[in-house]
């Protein structure tokens, strides 16, 4: 791969955020990648506000062009040196679908990474706008913050929260898999199908 | 299950630990067993019982190389070991506490609502355990894991000389997935029967797919009350994955199920593969003539549960 922002390494794909449209078509279901840079978490209190009060770019204090949103709750401690990330593993993805897809066109997301998969809805705005679904590992919650080098910021804590917040997370090999693509492929659906033919047969 | 022995605490106190009228020994056992509740907290949140660990090992084992199932499992695997060596919690939802307590005669129920409380507060803040009690009408978070109803305790009386404190750490994108059914229903063809009760258990995971993180452990309960079957399926999550059904039916039903799952093909956190659930547990109680529910349960591969016993000693003196 030629892309600065899109390296392989063994049979692992980098990702140096910010990403463009152009690397994310690149990402395929199925990809195992390596993320590095900052990411936001977000979780339903945030996507709910989004969604809601529309707030613009300029009045949330990151850029969210370009980066993943990672639908997390973490534990995050509060040291003399500042926030430090104790576990942060993903949350589940779908019960933020009905807001994700204008959230993805609204603010430019390239990524949005969490677990379980979701719908038709996102899917639909993934291939529209160029953004990817990752799917990290759902419950590596201490073996995920020793991936995350730094907590970068924090935007309504105060309001939301320490789960609920959203956290600026500097990542360094973050892993995820893509098992939802910008060319309307999704593991997810593929696997549903595989398994209602099995559940057919067990029914009867 | 690991089982905490405190057997071995320097006074006489443990042998006087049931004389309730002995209010000031009670202060003092009560202190001693808030210290031991927050230790228990913290081996619930951080280190994963053996069982379950071996079952995820196994079910490593058996996913192809390279797959995306098998990465899954190995991350989990290197999890699970940074968990326990750095004492962090496995997961950053580390649940809604649910305690299943046998107390002996004698011991007042208040009092040892009130030490899980405690130590329910003092685990939040030192372990640390996410908060998660959410006000149902202001939407704020109580910030120490206290509040109506929370954490979940349920205290019962046993004829042991001895007390018995189960606790799990119930993740809530397992819980989510749970369902409850109320037998017959025509769109399962499933009956008021064992083959009705599979069909359910069938349709929660297929539902289910890979939300609440697979490899599922499935507690199942069976009976006459709604509120009753909840908490029997919950109980049954408490149960060694090793250990097998006393009624040789459930036994057989349960075997029959978690191959049955297993088919479905959902594979470790959805990603598709051989292994969906490496555990199911079954309990019944009777039922009206009415009534037919059975209610599912669902735990992520986190089955974070971890149990105290507190028995009495031979005093001295």
């Amino acid at each position: 791969m030629k892309s600065e922002k899109l390296k392989v390494k063994k049979n692992k794909k980098i990702i140096n955020l910010p990403l463009t449209k152009q690397d994310v078509l690149k990402l395929k279901v199925g990809d195992m990648v390596l993320i590095n840079g900052q990411i936001v978490t977000g979780r339903d209190k945030l996507h709910k506000y989004l969604f809601d009060k529309k707030p613009l770019s300029e009045q949330i204090p990151f850029n969210l062009e370009g980066t993943v949103l990672y639908h997390c709750g973490p534990i995050i401690k509060k040291t003399p040196k500042g926030f430090k990330l104790v576990a942060g593993g993903p949350t589940t993805s779908m019960r933020v679908e009905m807001y994700e897809q204008r959230i993805i066109s609204e603010y430019g997301l390239r990524g949005v990474m969490g677990k379980g998969g979701m719908g038709m809805q996102t899917l639909k705005a993934l291939k529209e706008n160029g953004c990817v679904y990752l799917h990290t590992i759902g419950g590596a919650a201490a073996y995920l913050a020793e991936r995350v080098k730094r907590v970068a910021g924090v935007w309504k804590l105060e309001e939301f929260g320490m789960t609920e917040a959203m956290w600026i997370l500097e990542v360094k090999d973050f892993p995820a898999i893509v098992t939802m693509d910008a060319h309307g492929r999704s593991l997810h659906e593929e696997i549903e199908k595989i398994s209602f033919r099995e559940f057919k047969k067990l029914i009867g | 299950m690991t089982t905490y022995n405190f057997i071995d605490i320097p006074n006489s106190t443990a042998t006087k630990f049931h004389l309730t009228s002995c209010n000031e020994m009670l202060v003092f056992n009560m202190l001693k067993l808030q210290n031991a509740i927050v230790e228990l907290y913290r081996k619930a949140a951080t280190s994963l019982p053996e069982d379950v660990e071996t079952a995820l090992r196994l079910a490593c084992r058996k996913e192809e190389k390279g797959s995306n199932a098998r990465a899954a499992l190995s991350t989990i695997l290197e999890n699970i070991e940074i968990a326990r060596a750095g004492e962090r919690p496995i997961c950053q939802d580390t649940g809604v506490p649910v305690f299943f307590v046998k107390a002996s005669a004698g011991l007042s129920h208040l009092k040892l609502k009130e030490v899980i409380i405690k130590a329910t507060r003092i685990a939040t803040r030192e372990i640390p355990l996410r908060p998660n009690a959410v006000d149902m009408l202001t939407d704020k978070n109580s910030g120490d894991n206290t509040g109506i109803g929370f954490p979940v305790i349920y205290i019962e009386e046993t004829k042991d000389k001895k007390l018995t404190v189960d606790l799990m750490l119930k993740g809530s994108g397992s819980e989510n997935i749970g369902q409850l059914y109320k037998l017959p229903i025509a769109e399962l063809k499933a009956e008021r029967d064992i083959e009705g009760i599979r069909k359910c258990v069938i349709d929660t995971i297929h539902k289910a797919q890979g939300k609440g993180c697979p490899p599922y452990i499935i507690g199942i309960g069976i009976g006459a009350t709604k509120d009753q079957v909840t908490r029997l399926a919950k109980e049954q999550l408490m149960r060694n994955l090793d250990d097998v059904n006393k009624q040789k039916v459930l036994a057989q039903l349960e075997k029959r199920l978690l191959n049955d799952i297993n088919k479905l093909g959902i594979g470790p956190l959805g990603f598709g593969g051989k292994t969906t659930a490496v555990g199911v547990k079954i309990g019944i109680n009777h039922r009206h003539p009415a009534s037919y529910f059975v209610d599912v349960s669902v735990s992520c591969w986190a089955d974070r549960r971890a149990r105290l016993e507190w028995k009495k000693v031979k005093s001295e003196k």
